[in-house]
């Protein structure tokens, strides 16, 4: 199943160093009305609120009793992942003199913190190009940012929280992924904070819904590529998610889930697999001496997989036509590595790359066995193991497409890992 | 992929010893008249196929032709020992190191000229092609892999019983056989080797690859051998069999910290296999990483096949491949695989004979003119390994060793087995009572008590055939042979599917057979059936004396007492063998015990009032009688039963053994005793003139009974005569066996316990008897005759 085409890409520069993208704005938020009415087309058909065309009385009524039930600032919404925490932080940018008077140091702080800096300690990364501009959340106007660390540095940011007297803010954070649960004790013990813990899942699914309605413009936010099979026209296209349902999500962390999604609140987890971003990533690790993922895909580009995997024509010659296999399918991941002269001649490159498309072509397996016995034909993924992960993305999309001879499409959301963190950050200002 | 194909560099051939002598009468045996070869040469191991006539010394018996009047005898019949020629297929599992000094051995030892091709298939058969051409001067025709695969799983599955099982590791027997399904199909095939094959069976010639997988047994073995710089795979697996996985892979609970509870996700699955080493900076160890590995690549393939089966709505998953091929480990890893991911709706199945199934199919595909699927095949245990022993703490090296020339034998047998068309439920039916695999003290015992009796079998083979000087060597091996299995069966229960004792009286008689010890009872049968007869007439006229109801019982006391003349039985052996000149009456005296026992009632299991009422009503259809020993028990006991059974209008078929087997009465010897009491008693006459009594054989040569493998003519006569009554009688065919068999009419199990262990176990002492009248549920046996047809 391997896919021997496009080795070299060139989508593969990671974008968190060109925050040049263009920020999307005047975003709403299902449910409420926002306070500048000129855009309101924007919003998905699918997904229009009942009361969207309100009169401007109403919505002065509306936002007035909003501001009675919303949370003090800070927003946040957190997603504590096996290998990751995703962060998203609302700035408000409609805060009125009075207010600006109002805060407290310390929250002014934070904000000034997060939003004056693109890098966090040596391991923390604002996702710049992932920001979205203006956007109007129970009744405020603001930015939404998007940060991740790795999960072995939260005790340094519990650290900061102490530090910047986070506590005395008395706000609610919520927070989802296992790390929610397994660290809930040192956030309390550590930097006096309760958590709000939410099921990730219910998180992951209301932020992709939620994210998917609110960008309008600028780089649509799911997509899918163009002639998978052919790799030089092949071209990622913008995708319309409307009428999502059913839809088959699968969450690529350092583990994978498969979610089978009926509506907003009919979904079930179909299966999952531990064969995930971890996987690749520690793989690599051992095999290459490498130490994160930014490095690991590099060498995945430059490497090539072939030399690594046994192909179907490696043992037939050619096509095995009894079976319709074509001889470039891989017949066994790591197959030629059972030979000691084939070890010795391999590159790094070469074993990432094979570590990549083994990965990659198992989800891709899983995917569409799962995809045939729900009778789904939509398939959207998600994680962070996608993050500039393009090879893995166009992989997936042929491995869909050849497989399943065009029945099954690929989809793909650019905010791919921050959806449990968006999921987390909803519930806190609209409690399910 | 189906093998490990195309391996460049033997893993194994640096640690092995080419210059090996093959000893020629222990592999490779009978080559001289080999035909039709076959090849399937994998990664690793060749297995090669070769069909085979045998020549065995078989007894026959022949009625004198008493017209003569031959003063010089005044036996019933002579005994002869004659050549037969018998089919036999050979299969031969080695190390492809050793190729070449196998090929030359056949090379040399090869008679016979017209095989002019040989069947090859498996991913190295092109590699070896010039080699296998140049040296057997054969012509190399190569068979599809996955063809050949599924043929060689549809002939095991039909003709070995016990094939498939279950794995258990932490179960008080690791392998649990599946009972002989009569209907195999479908199933879904999952290969792995290299990569994986997904392949949906449906019928002997219609399957499908369905799917399949590149992360296979060549992911473990080539990243195994990169992340641990050990080459041999089954070093590998050995590392994994002592490693921690939870030491790398990142589990649920290093997330969570605990449970992932309203998932129903445990703290202890794991969450990102290898998760661990992409985020701690630190050494792992070797056998950390295999075995985590093999976690990985075991639930992956155990993931998908699951999906596959749901998707094709299958529940029989068998799994193959070199993967597999006996490891334990990977059978574990895979089972615990299938029963997380199908919450125990799909049962993960393995076979004792995977590794030669390519070799088998291959061997078949070029004997489609002999048309080997129309006979029925039986697993010879005398010329078969058996599986090897898994124990996980051999070391690898021996493991490999010990597997070096691996041996599956299967004859042809003369008839066609089917299932008594009158089981209950023909595929929940087990014979055997009770599984010496699962039950180490039982095992114990028997293994114990057939060592014990060796010395006695040897005796008696020597002396039934006091003419030949070598048949004291001969017997000699034997004890070898069968005190080898033996040995082998304490260690591995398992070896030859569940362990009961039919299996180890089986194994006896192959090796037996296998020295040309083919009937050591002959002329004892003879001698007891002789002076049986002599009583016949007086036993009958005593009979007919009797009230009706006085005869009834008098029948089924004589039926035990005749039952009690068994030389399978130590405890009367013992007795018997005492007085080699014994005469009938001195032996009934020493063994009066018994007869009191007899006639003290109730007996350890006593339907007999039951039996009566019956009698008291309409007469049987057609009663069909397994019937046990020679001598006293069939002429003494069964014969006035069956004279009594014709009286009331029941026709009768009286069903005994193809070949011989202890002191049990074969077909051949019947037809004649037979027709010597016919000649002595009109009714039995009269039902043979009419066709009302019936000889048949069982198409067996065992003391046990297995009724899911019974001459086709049989199944046919019992269909055809609406049989509403089966007679069992004997130890061995209805307490070994037999004894929880469910059947869809009437039946009668009888039998004396002549064993003080198996009476001890069935709450009785020694000589307690067995009477075990059933009727099947919803049927009233007076209604037994509503469906007698005019």
């Amino acid at each position: 199943m391997a896919f021997n085409g496009h080795q070299r890409d060139d989508d593969t520069v990671d974008e968190d160093e060109t925050p040049t993208k263009q920020p999307r704005s005047n975003k709403e938020m299902p449910g409420y009305f926002r306070s500048e009415p000129g855009s309101e087309a924007a919003a998905p058909a699918g997904r229009a609120t009942p009361d969207r065309r309100s009169s401007n009385a109403t919505a002065r009524h509306r936002s007035d009793s909003v501001k009675k039930t919303r949370p003090p600032f800070p927003w946040f919404g957190m997603d504590i992942g096996g290998t990751l925490v995703k962060l998203v932080y609302f700035e408000p940018k409609d805060i009125t003199a009075e207010e600006e008077q109002e805060e407290v140091e310390n929250l002014k702080s934070i904000r000034r913190y997060l939003t004056s800096n693109t890098a966090y300690g040596k391991t923390g990364i604002r996702d710049v190009h992932l920001q979205l501009q203006d956007l109007t959340l129970c009744g405020r106007t603001g930015n939404l940012h998007f940060i991740r660390f790795p999960t072995h540095d939260l005790p340094a940011f519990l650290q900061m929280g102490r530090n910047k007297h986070f506590s005395s803010l008395h706000t609610t954070l919520c927070a989802t992924g296992g790390g929610a649960y397994k660290f809930e004790s040192d956030f309390r013990t550590m930097a006096d904070l309760q958590l709000h813990k939410l099921d990730e899942l219910d998180c992951l699914i209301r932020g992709v819904l939620y994210i998917d309605s609110v960008v309008s413009s600028g780089p649509s936010e799911c997509y899918y590529f163009e002639n998978p099979t052919e790799p030089d026209r092949c071209v990622q296209k913008p995708y319309t998610l409307e009428n999502p349902y059913p839809l088959l999500l699968v969450n690529i962390g350092s583990g994978v889930s498969i979610l089978a999604v009926y509506s907003e609140n009919n979904y079930k987890r179909v299966t999952g697999t531990s064969l995930g971003g971890g996987t690749f990533l520690g793989l690599c690790c051992l095999l290459t001496g490498c130490s994160t993922f930014e490095e690991a895909l590099e060498m995945a580009s430059l490497g090539e997989s072939t030399r690594v995997d046994k192909l179907v024509r490696d043992i037939y010659g050619g096509d095995y036509e009894r079976f319709g296999l074509p001889g470039w399918a891989v017949a066994s991941s790591f197959g030629n590595m059972m030979s000691k002269e084939k070890r010795e001649s391999v590159s790094k490159e070469d074993l990432a790359r094979a570590t990549l498309v083994t990965i990659t072509n198992n989800i891709g397996s899983i995917t569409r066995m799962c995809a045939l016995n729900e009778n789904i034909e939509r398939v959207v993924f998600v994680g962070n193991f996608l993050r500039v992960n393009t090879l893995s993305m166009k992989l997936l999309a042929y491995a869909m497409d050849y497989w399943s001879k065009g029945q099954l499409k690929a989809l793909f959301l650019r905010h791919e890992g921050y959806f449990g963190a968006v999921g987390a950050l909803l519930e806190l200002l609209h409690p399910s | 992929m189906a093998e490990c194909s195309g391996i460049d560099s033997n893993p194994s051939s640096h640690t092995m010893d080419k210059s090996i002598t093959l000893p020629p009468d222990e592999i490779f045996r009978n080559l001289e008249n080999a035909k039709r070869f076959a090849i399937d040469i994998g990664g690793s191991l060749t297995k090669l196929a070769y069909y085979s006539t045998v020549q065995h010394k078989v007894a026959k018996v022949r009625s004198f032709d008493h017209t003569a009047k031959e003063a010089a005898s005044d036996k019933l019949y002579e005994i002869s020992v004659q050549e037969e020629v018998t089919a036999r297929l050979h299969f031969i599992k080695f190390e492809n190191a050793y190729i070449e000094t196998c090929l030359d051995f056949i090379k040399d030892h090869l008679v016979n000229t017209e095989t002019k091709v040989i069947k090859a298939t498996g991913g190295g058969a092109h590699k070896f092609k010039e080699l296998i051409e140049r040296k057997l001067g054969l012509k190399v025709d190569k068979e599809d892999e996955m063809t050949c695969l599924i043929k060689g799983c549809n002939f095991v599955l039909k003709n070995i019983p016990h094939e498939a099982f279950v794995y258990a590791k932490h179960a008080d027997s690791e392998f649990r056989f599946q009972t002989t399904n009569p209907d195999i199909f479908p199933y879904l095939l999952v290969n792995i080797g290299s990569g994986v094959s997904i392949v949906k069976v449906e019928a002997e010639d219609k399957f499908e690859r369905i799917g399949g997988s590149s992360i296979g047994g060549g992911t473990f073995w080539g990243l195994g051998a990169l992340l641990t710089k050990t080459k041999r795979f089954d070093e590998l697996l050995q590392l994994a069999s002592k490693g921690q996985h939870t030491n790398v892979d990142m589990l649920v609970k290093d997330i969570y910290g605990g449970s992932y509870g309203c998932l129903g996700l445990t703290g202890d699955l794991i969450a990102s296999s290898f998760g661990k080493s992409a985020t701690a900076d630190k050494e792992f160890s070797k056998e950390d990483m295999a075995k985590s590995l093999l976690h990985m690549i075991s639930n992956d393939i155990g993931q998908l096949a699951c999906l596959y089966a749901k998707l094709h709505n299958l529940s029989r998953v068998y799994f193959g491949g070199f993967f597999i091929r006996g490891h334990p480990v990977t059978m574990h890893t895979i089972t615990y695989s299938i029963n997380f991911f199908t919450k125990g709706e799909v049962q993960a199945l393995f076979l004792r004979h995977e590794g030669y199934l390519g070799a088998i199919g291959a061997f078949l595909k070029g004997a489609e003119e002999d048309n080997p699927n129309q006979y029925s095949w039986g697993e010879n245990y005398a010329g078969s390994s058996g599986l090897m022993s898994v124990s996980p703490d051999m070391n690898p090296m021996q493991r490999a060793r010990s597997g070096t020339f691996d041996m599956l034998e299967m004859d042809r047998l003369e008839r066609q087995l089917v299932n008594l068309p009158l089981l209950q439920d023909p595929s929940s039916y087990i014979p055997d009572t009770v599984d010496l695999t699962e039950d180490a003290l039982a095992r114990e015992y028997w293994l114990y008590c057939f060592e014990e009796a060796l010395d006695g079998v040897v005796k008696r083979a020597v002396a039934s055939q006091p003419d030949m000087l070598e048949a004291a060597l001969r017997a000699e091996k034997f004890r070898q042979k069968y005190r080898h299995k033996l040995q082998t069966l304490r260690h591995q229960p398992f070896a030859y599917g569940s362990l009961t004792v039919r299996s180890l009286l089986d194994t006896r008689e192959h090796c037996l057979n296998e020295f040309n010890f083919p009937d050591p009872y002959s002329k004892i049968k003879q001698r007891e059936n002789d002076v049986a007869l002599k009583y016949y007439q007086k036993a009958v006229k005593s009979l007919e004396e009797l009230s009706w109801e006085e005869r009834q019982f008098a029948l089924v006391r004589g039926v035990l007492a005749g039952n009690v003349f068994d030389w399978g039985a130590k405890a009367v052996s013992d007795v018997l063998e005492s007085d080699p000149e014994f005469g009938f009456e001195e032996a009934k005296r020493q063994l009066e015990d018994c007869v009191v026992f007899l006639s003290e009632r109730p007996w350890l299991v006593d339907s007999y009032n039951q039996w009566l009422e019956r009698m008291k009503g309409p007469p049987h259809k057609c009663a069909l009688f397994f019937v046990d020993n020679s001598g006293v028990d069939i002429i003494l006991g069964v014969m006035p039963f069956v004279r009594e059974l014709l009286s009331r209008g029941t026709e009768v078929v009286l069903a005994s053994n193809s070949g011989p087997a202890l002191n049990d009465v074969t077909n051949g010897e019947l037809q004649i005793l037979t027709e010597r009491i016919a000649a002595m008693d009109p009714v039995i006459q009269a039902g043979l003139r009419d066709d009302r009594l019936m000889l048949v054989q069982s198409g067996s040569s065992s003391p046990c009974l297995d009724l899911s493998r019974l001459d086709k003519v049989l199944a046919m006569v019992v269909r055809e005569r609406q049989t509403d009554l089966v007679i069992i009688e004997g130890m061995g065919r209805a307490i070994h066996t037999n004894y929880y068999a469910m059947l869809s009419c009437e039946s009668l199990k009888m039998a004396v316990i002549k064993n003080s262990w198996l009476a001890d176990r069935l709450g009785g002492k020694l000589f307690s008897v067995v009477f075990k009248y059933e009727v099947p549920a919803g049927k009233p046996s007076q209604d037994c005759e509503t469906s007698t047809p005019s």
